[in-house]
């Protein structure tokens, strides 16, 4: 490589003072194009991890999401992302993440796979029996109409959508036991 | 929050914090836990504003503070007292604000004892069910309503079992009064609420802040004297704080003395002013607001309690004010009970007000791990979140699940509350074993929000839309469609069934539509029924449309107003850079689309700015309506010199100068006449395991605080206790940039992983000598309840305190790690006892004590052999640190 191409020289005598431009581009960077540049389409979010409630923008390219950046556009945020929020591209679409339902018998040692359906009918049996078993129409004689037999914890990190669906569900089932992390 | 001004949520917004000419951090180290919002900190700092951190860590927000004041954890009680006692002694109030806009002038009961009369309690504590009647704190005449008093206990037959659930309620609603109060503006009368708050606090000087925080008089005189250069017409001071605050079992009460204090400086309503409540979960906020919690309905209508024949009416009359906007709750109420029964709710029938399930005391989180070992309760889903690492005291959350008949898990990996039956720490000590757990466990794999459509309600109240990108992989789900196919399965299958008992769910409201290949349920009819109807079918504008004659539905009433017009206002996305600072078409808060509360105070008793510099909202005399860069959080055309008729309820008897709509006076609270379970003032005890005596008070801990007795779940001898050397230390807990909670969506992540790896604690480098602890090394920390191992980091970050004449040491942990993910830790959890806050039923895990000794910890049944040693040694027993009233 030519002196003259030195990127610290490019940095000083060039327009690029601050190095993240034309600077620091290579012959191998030159033909690299960002992967938000060729991305079918971008789908505003938001950070689901604080509550400062970043914006986020979400590319996504053939059916798969491949890049997530700041916002911006958003006035809490203006653009910026900390590392929680600049790793949910890991937390989205990383391996760790599980895409099976797993079932545990009673005293088994190890996971079996399930489909999905067998599992939401086995769930709503489950629910249906315990709520039946501990159904309580009262307590030293006063009416409750409710089950303390089956209770719920999380919702802070669930839309609140989610968290709607939940308690009115509950409710109805006379589930009162339903908690999240807003006291943890 | 909601006790002292009406609503339970912060009450301004991350970007108003750049006009603020002071910003003291105390409880958060925002720098860190709340990275980008901290960016508005830093503007204020631009425009020369003094940010002060108060916290027991050197923290990069103390870096880039202008002063850092170490505090011993638990005391920040204490220290704001002293602040209040500074601000009255040297008449740094407000005095037009503190008279017009809160109860400073109203007079309390003559039967009101304090702490100052009885040595750290207050009148009506009933030892036997460690609770308090608290009709003497009550305002002179016109008590706070008998059917609400009566409300805030639990029905007779279940108290001394358990406890109220509704103090909570009231906490974020505002309890009802009667709004006619006598008042002495001169502030003079020896019962006016001034002259208590100003006895209450006479004890807490600088000198015994010095003595009990460990903060020199010298630089608490500093922070006093910044504070209040910093307020008044022309200036104002904003508070932020965290889960520092709230995480000890008198965390509603430390809020409380910075909303007093607030109070007394003029500060809330105003731009640059208010207390920001800095949340940790993307939708904390929002999960309050539509409430996965036991005490609350949607828009913190109380969870009705058991009462022998109480109908729709006696429970309004019980739980709703004469004056302000919870005089309205009964609209609120039917059509809530309308969105969710639709046509099976009629005046006829009560609205289905008989559905409702009862409560009969604490349902909440902790109380039912002790149901789980005793066998009541079941069934257990766990959606999103990890307590067998992330809950206090984390053997029993095990343990608990252990008991259970079935356990769901949703979660986007195999988390700790997942696996504890196979690779939990009792199967390696062998107090479990596998074989014998009877617990059938199903874990579903969750969507991820880049895969749903949905709003989160950030820690300014606003609701943000996210929309999906893709949809989920393999059988990956968004607990909508979780919920919503699990009700219309258990609909199916009780079809025809003719039990009573399924009635509520037969009639349920259980129509959404869905959409694509896996059948989503749209997530904007479900934001739409939250928003609500009227009777022709067309979307609520505004909570003040809501009706009690059934011809509304709202399935929220303070997010009604969030689909208006039949838009989605939470996906408004107009760039913040073409809008004014307050940027009002950026998503939608709730209520009403208002970004700072109560901002009727930001204008004078006249409705004039209290001064151009901090101008928001104001009175229009030719228009004849309240105007201002925000929507006013007020009658729109009420004039500032408006008196309601005689008779007049509900929102109608508001005055023009109740800047507080929510309350049932109209005022801000100093003191709080009703609505907590501890008192009507913030008293400083100390935490339950604390190294050293209240010098306060012969009172050690707050006397009401809630305890779960348990053998894993002893406390420690405080103070002068014997055995209260055998734990020496400070323990807190914190968190870090690059984890998020109990580690469920990062200690699975490489990247943040490789960036934190692995469990630590931070000690000064005289605790290291003392203890012989190397930097880089393994220490082991024990409490009664467990023993962990972790990473010594030897720091100046946590210098040592003079407190109560001896040198403390803290010991900070940080509390993401768990056995499972990449990056793997012990979890500080173990450590942490359960001792509650009577108010919110939140731990106290911010302030405890512990021992630290060099090297690792035992591995098998040693664990348990090394901390019941350590609880011989203590003379721990069943009864240590349960007391009331101490032993005189
Ligand atoms: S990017 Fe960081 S600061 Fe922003 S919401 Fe996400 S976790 Fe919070």
């Amino acid at each position: 490589m030519k002196i003259t191409r030195w990127p610290v020289l490019r940095q000083v005598r060039g327009q690029d003072h601050l190095g993240r431009g034309a600077a620091v581009t290579s012959a191998g960077s030159a033909h690299l194009s960002a992967r938000t540049a060729s991305a079918d389409r971008v789908v505003q979010s938001v950070c689901p991890y604080c509550a400062v409630g970043c914006g986020q923008r979400v590319y996504v390219k053939g059916e798969r999401v491949v890049h997530i950046e700041g916002d911006p556009d958003s006035p809490v945020s203006r653009g910026r992302l900390c590392p929680k929020g600049s790793a949910s591209l890991q937390l989205t679409t990383g391996a760790a993440r599980r895409y099976e339902v797993l079932y545990r018998a009673p005293h088994a040692t190890d996971w079996t796979t399930m489909d999905l359906d067998t599992a939401m009918d086995m769930v709503a049996d489950r629910v249906i029996e315990t709520r039946r078993k501990t159904f309580a129409w009262q307590e030293d004689g006063v009416r409750v109409r409710r089950t303390m037999g089956i209770a719920s914890l999380g919702g802070a990190t669930l839309d609140n959508e989610e968290n709607y669906l939940m308690k009115k569900l509950y409710t109805a089932l006379g589930v009162v036991q339903v908690e999240n992390q807003a006291r943890i | 929050m909601g006790t002292s001004f009406g609503r339970g949520g912060a009450t301004t917004f991350l970007q108003d914090l750049q006009h603020a000419d002071c910003i003291v951090i105390q409880g958060s180290n925002m720098a860190e836990c709340h990275p980008v919002g901290f960016q508005w900190v830093m503007e204020a700092k631009a425009r020369g504003a003094t940010v002060i951190h108060v916290d027991p860590r050197f923290t990069r927000t103390s870096a880039l503070a202008d002063v850092h004041v170490p505090i011993r954890a638990g005391s920040d009680i204490a220290f704001l007292g002293g602040i209040v006692r500074y601000v009255i002694e040297h008449e740094r109030y407000f005095r037009d604000y503190l008279v017009d806009f809160t109860n400073a002038a109203t007079i309390v009961r003559e039967d009101l004892l304090d702490t100052e009369d009885l040595d750290g309690v207050f009148s009506g504590l009933e030892e036997g069910v460690r609770t308090y009647d608290p009709r003497s704190w009550e305002y002179e005449g016109h008590h706070v309503q008998a059917s609400a008093g009566a409300r805030e206990q639990p029905h007779a037959a279940h108290r001394g079992a358990s406890r109220s659930g509704r103090a909570h309620s009231y906490g974020s609603g505002g309890p009802p009064v009667d709004p006619r109060v006598h008042r002495d503006e001169t502030l003079a009368h020896p019962r006016c609420v001034f002259q208590i708050v100003k006895r209450h606090f006479s004890r807490y000087t600088p000198e015994m802040v010095e003595q009990i925080c460990g903060v020199p008089e010298e630089q608490f005189l500093d922070v006093c004297e910044t504070l209040c250069e910093n307020s008044g017409r022309d200036r104002t001071s904003a508070i932020a704080y965290a889960v520092g605050w709230t995480q000890h079992n008198v965390g509603v009460q430390v809020i409380r003395t910075a909303a007093i204090l607030q109070l007394l400086l003029g500060n809330i309503g105003r731009p640059g002013g208010g207390i920001m409540a800095l949340r940790g979960h993307s939708s904390i906020q929002g999960s309050t607001d539509i409430p996965t919690l036991y005490d609350l309905l949607p828009g913190y209508i109380p969870m009705p309690h058991a009462h022998h024949d109480e109908d729709l009416d006696a429970f309004i009359e019980g739980a709703s004010a004469d004056k302000g906007y919870w005089g309205e709750m009964r609209s609120y109420v039917v059509s809530l009970l309308k969105s969710w029964w639709g046509d099976a709710a009629h005046r006829d029938n009560d609205y289905c007000f008989d559905y409702l399930p009862r409560v009969t005391g604490d349902h909440s989180t902790y109380p039912t791990v002790m149901a789980q070992l005793d066998g009541t309760c079941k069934g257990y889903f766990i959606v999103g979140e990890n307590p067998a690492v992330g809950s206090a005291n984390a053997k029993m959350q095990r343990l608990g699940m252990a008991s259970l008949d079935w356990l769901v898990v949703r979660d986007f990996s195999l988390i700790e509350s997942a696996t504890w039956w196979k690779d939990g720490p009792e199967i390696e000590s062998g107090e479990l074993c596998t074989h014998d757990i009877a617990t059938e466990v199903f874990f579903f794999p969750a969507a991820a929000h880049t895969e749903k459509n949905g709003s989160f309600t950030n820690t300014q109240r606003l609701l943000q839309w996210h929309h999906a990108a893709v949809e989920p992989a393999g059988t990956a789900r968004s607990e909508l469609h979780f919920y919503a196919h699990l009700g219309r399965i258990i609909k199916e299958k009780l079809a025809g069934s003719t039990d009573e008992m399924d009635r509520p769910i037969l009639d349920l409201v259980w129509d959404y539509p869905t959409e694509g290949r896996i059948a989503e349920p749209s997530a904007e009819a479900v934001l739409r029924e939250v928003n609500g109807w009227n009777a022709d079918g067309e979307p609520l504008g505004s909570y003040t449309e809501l009706k009690d004659d059934g011809s509304t539905r709202c399935g929220c009433w303070i997010y009604c107003g969030c689909t208006a017009n039949g838009v989605n206002q939470t996906a408004r996305r107009r760039p913040g850079h073409v809008q004014s600072w307050v940027a009002p078409e950026w998503g939608w808060a709730w209520p009403s689309n208002r970004r700072i509360l109560y901002n009727r105070a930001s204008a004078d008793r006249e409705g004039r700015p209290w001064s151009a510099r901090k101008a928001l909202v104001w009175w229009d005399a030719d228009e004849g309506r309240w105007r201002g860069h925000d929507v006013p959080d007020f009658m729109a055309t009420t004039p500032p010199d408006y008196v309601p008729p005689q008779g007049a309820r509900a929102a109608a008897a508001l005055a023009g100068d109740d800047a507080f709509i929510m309350q049932a006076d109209g005022k801000g609270w100093l003191y709080a006449p009703a609505g907590l379970s501890d008192g009507p003032l913030p008293t400083h005890y100390e935490p339950q395991d604390s190294p050293v005596p209240n010098l306060l008070y012969t009172q050690q801990r707050n006397p009401v605080r809630e305890m779960l007795v348990h053998p894993h779940n002893r406390s420690h001898p405080s103070g002068t206790e014997p055995g209260a050397e055998v734990f020496p230390y400070v323990l807190t807990t914190f968190r870090l940039t690059e984890h998020h909670t109990a580690g469920g969506m990062s200690r699975w992540q490489p990247y943040l992983s490789e960036l934190q790896p692995e469990m630590f604690c931070e000690v000064s480098p005289e605790l290291a000598g003392e203890r012989g602890l190397a930097h880089g090394g393994w220490a082991t920390i024990v409490t009664a309840r467990g023993a962990i191992e972790a990473r010594v980091l030897v720091t100046d970050r946590l210098a040592p305190l003079r407190c109560a004449g001896r040198t403390i040491h803290q010991i900070a942990l940080p509390w993401h790690w768990g056995p499972n993910g990449t990056a793997t830790g012990d979890a500080a959890n173990e450590l942490v006892g359960i001792s509650l806050d009577p108010n919110s039923h939140i731990q106290g895990d911010k302030a405890f004590t512990g021992d630290i000794r060099p090297g690792r910890r035992p591995r098998g049944a040693g664990v348990r052999d090394l901390v019941e040693g350590y609880i011989r040694r203590a003379g721990i027993t069943e009864h240590t640190g349960t007391e009331v009233r101490p032993r005189r």
